[in-house]
């Protein structure tokens, strides 16, 4: 691996953002909006409660813990879709960057323009909310770790299918954190659920980090084992990601894709 | 006798069963340049993106310098830079942005001076804090070709670099490549439609059609050898009875 190529990807991003308000702006209005109308939504109802049970940790935390890991798998998909949009991947291709080194740079891209989001959403959710995720101490290292590395892994994936399918395919790509949430139990238990859709849970690492979560908010005490077995998970998800990018980008150049990539499909 | 900059044999490319390339083999020595020559479909842009590593050859080798892009793929591109009319550079970006992005790519050592260089060289001074989207197309081309001297390849790959460009620019851009390829290790594979420019600038012309070399010589003395008065009469007999000219 060289550094400098995975530094031009990464540069490439930082222009981009610096020159664009309008690719700046979104790496915390929505956040915002989320968090505001969550934090709103979860004073509500604890109006509704008896006193022992807040839902700002257990809503709004769930929420910020949510749109973390969106940030991340569109950190990851956005800095691709650039490429996409200004029709670059021959040049970049036909340069001596390695198909590694791309993907670090996505990587990296991605770590910049979520903690943005990332910032803006604990400020937001400190401030107004009174939500102190910091009380948790060291524990929310491991829910983050799992939704970061989730999120590249997801970002990656969604990367390939846009790689295969073409740049229309961009669409599938925008409702995936939509189409998991169901799944991974970001506003209830995992239990709530038919046993189909458990089975499923199971193997997505979010639903140990929200089940971990509510967990801690009612009884302060996450599985240790649950969140080791999430970050296994994880990071076994990341190699997955990673070999079915490099299996779809050989298949591209196999086909002429690349070089044509615009035309969707060669057959 | 040094090694050829770039050495090519039997590649072939196939697309189920049509047949792109079909065992080509050829070379381009140092301080020469090669044009690459034919009709549309006639094997040119697959032959030059199979070099580029964006597309795999069905067989046969690639090795430029003696490295063997099959097996050391980045290798064999730091070695080599291209510009073709469609692959233009990143549109939101500004003319250095982009040769400082590429620069990175290709780890040019001193990549500020030589970012400089380029852009006097060019004439791009004023254009620096442009975007190359807001460029008319002949600015984009004086770009791509910084872009594509980055490096100083010792391979240098031109689609048509001068279809966009007004004749006194080409004109201007072929001195240039020629002085760039004479004064260093480079050698340039050429490609073009406009037969008057592959005569000033070409040392040797590879005719393709449909996937193979029908001939190959001096571009001035080809035609005579094939009883043609001119190289683009040459051009138009490759494209229209391509077995009667391979048959003699």
């Amino acid at each position: 691996m060289a550094f400098e190529r995975t530094a031009a990807i990464v540069l490439r991003q930082y222009y981009l953002l610096r020159g664009s308000p309008a690719r700046v702006l979104p790496l915390f209005a929505w956040v915002t909006i989320d968090m505001v109308l969550w934090g709103f939504m979860s004073r509500y109802l604890n109006t509704f409660t008896a006193s022992r049970f807040n839902f700002i940790p257990a809503l709004l935390g769930a929420v910020l813990l949510w749109d973390f890991f969106i940030r991340v798998m569109q950190g990851v998909t956005t800095a691709f879709f650039e490429d996409v949009w200004s029709r670059n991947f021959l040049n970049f291709f036909a340069s001596p960057l390695r198909v590694t080194e791309y993907l670090a740079g996505l990587v990296i891209s991605s770590i910049g323009t979520s903690i943005i989001g990332l910032v803006v959403m604990l400020i937001l959710s400190t401030i107004i909310f009174g939500l102190s995720l910091f009380s948790y101490g060291i524990v929310l290292v491991p829910f983050l770790l799992v939704l970061f590395l989730f999120g590249i892994a997801l970002g990656i994936v969604a990367t390939s299918l846009v790689l295969r399918l073409g740049p229309a395919a961009e669409w599938f790509i925008w409702p995936i954190p939509a189409l998991i949430s169901p799944f991974v139990g970001v506003f209830y238990p995992l239990t709530t659920l038919p046993a189909w859709m458990q089975s499923v849970a199971r193997v997505l690492p979010p639903s140990y980090v929200f089940e971990n979560l509510r967990a801690m908010v009612s009884n302060g005490k996450p599985s240790a084992f649950s969140l080791a077995a999430a970050l296994l998970l994880a990071a076994a998800d990341i190699l997955i990601a990673c070999w079915i990018f490099v299996r779809t980008y050989r298949r591209a150049v196999r086909t002429g894709l690349i070089a044509r990539y615009s035309a969707e499909t060669l057959t | 006798m040094p090694p050829p900059v770039l050495s090519v044999r039997e590649l072939s490319k196939n697309y189920g069963s049509l047949v792109a390339v079909d065992g080509i083999s050829f070379e381009v020595a140092r301080q020469e340049i090669v044009g690459l020559l034919g009709p549309n479909g006639a094997g040119k842009t697959t032959t030059i993106n199979m070099i580029l590593g964006v597309l795999e050859p069905s067989g046969g080798s690639i090795r430029i310098e003696e490295v063997d892009l099959a097996k050391r793929r980045s290798q064999a591109l730091e070695r080599t830079n291209f510009a073709a009319v469609y692959a233009p550079l990143p549109g939101n970006l500004t003319v250095e942005q982009n040769l400082r992005l590429f620069g990175l790519l290709y780890r040019v050592k001193k990549l500020g001076e030589r970012i400089e260089q380029l852009i006097h060289e060019f004439g791009l001074d004023a254009l620096r804090h442009a975007k190359c989207g807001v460029l008319s197309s002949g600015e984009q081309t004086r770009v791509c070709l910084a872009k594509a001297m980055l490096n100083r390849p010792r391979l240098l790959l031109l689609d048509e670099p001068t279809a966009s460009l007004d004749p006194a620019t080409a004109q201007e851009i072929r001195v240039m490549i020629r002085q760039f390829a004479a004064a260093g290790p480079t050698g340039v594979l050429w490609t073009s439609h406009n037969m008057y420019e592959v005569e000033e600038v070409c040392d040797r012309v590879l005719f393709l059609s449909h996937g193979k070399i029908l001939l190959e010589g001096n571009p001035k003395t080809l035609p005579g050898e094939h009883g043609r008065e001119t190289l683009e009469d040459l051009f138009i007999a490759v494209a229209r009875e391509p077995l009667a000219l391979a048959r003699a």
